[in-house]
């Protein structure tokens, strides 16, 4: 079991009140999962020639204005970083995959989260009122987030283990369900150079849609493509800059509900993490059909 | 199963003059209080209605009760809404989620909004109305219960239903009524497709006059002439060596 928290401001001046719309609703969905959470939020996007690095380093003390510094000497050009204790989100305008690969190599204690133009991402083991707390989630700001509470079922609970998972640039998934074949969609995607960093069956997923992207697809012909290819159960919640999507399985074992009102979509696993938003009884409430593809654009 | 006479009865009476009404408002008092008040003090004071506020989506709203109460819930409920109830009533002015009145024994659960999937599942007995959809797997392994559907039922509903009625007022998705027993379904609008074993029939006088009873017992107005019959062709009650599995 997993809980799952969409949300999508539609006002511009909703923007800064994301955070504190959407803890509520995380939190609410603590009993579906207690031992994880994470999220991503699409802020502002950086300009064209800086990218946003979310870097997280779990038990381990990094300093990261040493980290800076030290990029600094390595890479030419701009960089700068925002630190919530165990995470940092790097702003530079240094080339993102060389970075990341530098990364790789000579930082063995920091994992990078997401790498985007508008992406933060934090995730962390724990119960969510902790997490929220631990990264200040009320503050956050944006135009919409994509947020999960896991209960694990099928591999580990670790920071890597919990969701959004990313690939890509720009690029998350959160996942209630369990997919059958994940092994099978790895086997096929690591011969392209697909790189994978657990064994967990929503990794899989992400990384075949974004595959599916780069090869051109629009989110929802990736979506379309991932009937055919994934197999098994699965509520899947994504985001991209500019976009948050939603579908579930044929059918349907995993809940969602949507509230739509002038001001949001709201997206939550149950009605009882969107009880508390503004104005909830004017919002359309509705279940997402299996197999039908729902998302909306900021 | 629910005798409508009983039903039709009770609404008559139902929340009779004088009687005094208990509110309980799930914003202030939790959900252990409404449910243990329900199963103890409700069925000793007679209380004539008890109406639940803020409810929001909580789950095991007056879950297993056992006594001729009526229950109000004024908001959407979550998980197992009126799940195994026995001779109460239960409103629910909102939406219910996944598996409500599942396993009801007797008695009467209605929801004025949608319902999540799992709807009267595995029901016994008693009526189920819900006014707006329901969701995949509606009544599915139903045993006895009635319901109602205002609106258009998900796929797989009534799978694998053994006795019973089911009424579905819109549309059904895929599968509807695979591998039906004695339940039978009555369904007005278009069925996506059949689930195995299960075939239209045809209506004959007695399926006309139980549908009109159901249907004025779920107060609708809708004219039975509009429905069809669908029930088991009971091809599957007996093991065939030589049908290869090709069911």
């Amino acid at each position: 079991m997993c809980g799952i928290v969409g949300l999508l401001v539609k006002k511009p001046g909703l923007r800064a009140s994301l955070g504190a719309l959407m803890v509520p609703m995380l939190t609410g969905m603590t009993e579906r999962g207690p031992d994880s959470a994470g999220l991503a939020v699409y802020t502002t996007p950086v300009s064209a020639r800086q990218r946003k690095l979310s870097l997280y380093s779990g038990e381990h003390a990094v300093e990261w204005s040493a980290l800076l510094k030290e990029i600094g000497e390595v890479f030419a050009g701009e960089h700068d970083i925002v630190m919530h204790g165990n995470q940092a989100v790097l702003t530079t305008t240094a080339d993102a995959d060389a970075l990341v690969t530098w990364l790789k190599r000579n930082e063995s204690l920091v994992a990078v989260l997401s790498v985007g133009q508008s992406i933060d991402l934090y995730k962390d083991v724990g119960a969510p009122a902790d997490i929220a707390r631990r990264y200040e989630f009320e503050a956050l700001q944006g135009s919409h987030l994509v947020a999960h509470t896991r209960m694990a079922t099928e591999s580990a609970v670790t920071p890597a283990h919990a969701h959004p998972f990313t690939a890509g640039r720009d690029f998350c998934l959160v996942h209630n369900g369990s997919l059958s074949n994940p092994h099978l969609v790895r086997k096929r995607l690591e011969p392209l150079g697909i790189e994978f960093e657990t064994d967990n069956d929503t990794e899989a997923a992400c990384r075949f849609f974004e595959w599916r992207l780069r090869e051109g697809d629009e989110l929802k012909q990736a979506v379309e493509h991932g009937f055919r290819e994934l197999d098994g159960f699965y509520t899947f919640l994504m985001g991209t800059q500019n976009e948050m999507l939603i579908v579930r399985d044929a059918f349907a074992c995993k809940p969602a509900v949507i509230a739509e009102s002038d001001d949001y979509v709201a997206i939550a696993s149950e009605f009882r993490s969107l009880a508390h938003l503004p104005d909830i009884g004017h919002a359309t409430l509705f279940e997402p059909k299996p197999e039908e593809i729902y998302s909306w654009r900021i | 199963m629910a005798n409508l006479n009983q039903i039709a009865e009770r609404t008559s009476s139902a929340a009779g003059a004088g009687a005094h009404v208990r509110e309980f408002d799930l914003a202030r008092d939790t959900l252990r209080q409404l449910n243990l008040y329900l199963h103890t003090e409700a069925v000793k004071d007679g209380v004539g209605q008890i109406r639940v506020h803020n409810p929001d989506g909580a789950h095991s709203i007056a879950c297993g009760l056992n006594a001729e109460l009526d229950v109000q819930i004024h908001g959407h409920a979550g998980y197992y809404v009126a799940g195994m109830n026995k001779h109460a009533w239960v409103t629910v002015h909102g939406n219910a989620g996944p598996g409500a009145a599942e396993n009801m024994m007797s008695g009467r659960v209605h929801v004025k909004g949608f319902a999540s999937t799992a709807a009267g599942a595995s029901a016994h007995g008693g009526l189920l109305i819900i006014d707006g959809d329901a969701s995949l797997r509606c009544g599915i392994s139903l045993k006895g219960a009635d319901i109602v559907v205002g609106g258009s039922v998900g796929s797989f509903s009534a799978f694998m239903a053994q006795a019973g009625r089911i009424v579905i007022c819109g549309d059904a998705e895929d599968a509807l009524g695979d591998s039906l027993y004695e339940a039978v379904i009555y369904v007005r609008g278009k069925v996506r497709s059949l689930g195995a074993d299960a075939r239209f029939e045809p209506m004959t006088d007695s399926d006309r006059a139980a549908l009109k009873g159901l249907l004025t017992a779920a107060g609708r107005g809708d004219d039975p002439a509009d429905f069809k019959r669908v029930a088991s062709a009971k091809s599957l009650y007996h093991w065939h060596a030589d049908a290869d599995q090709e069911y």
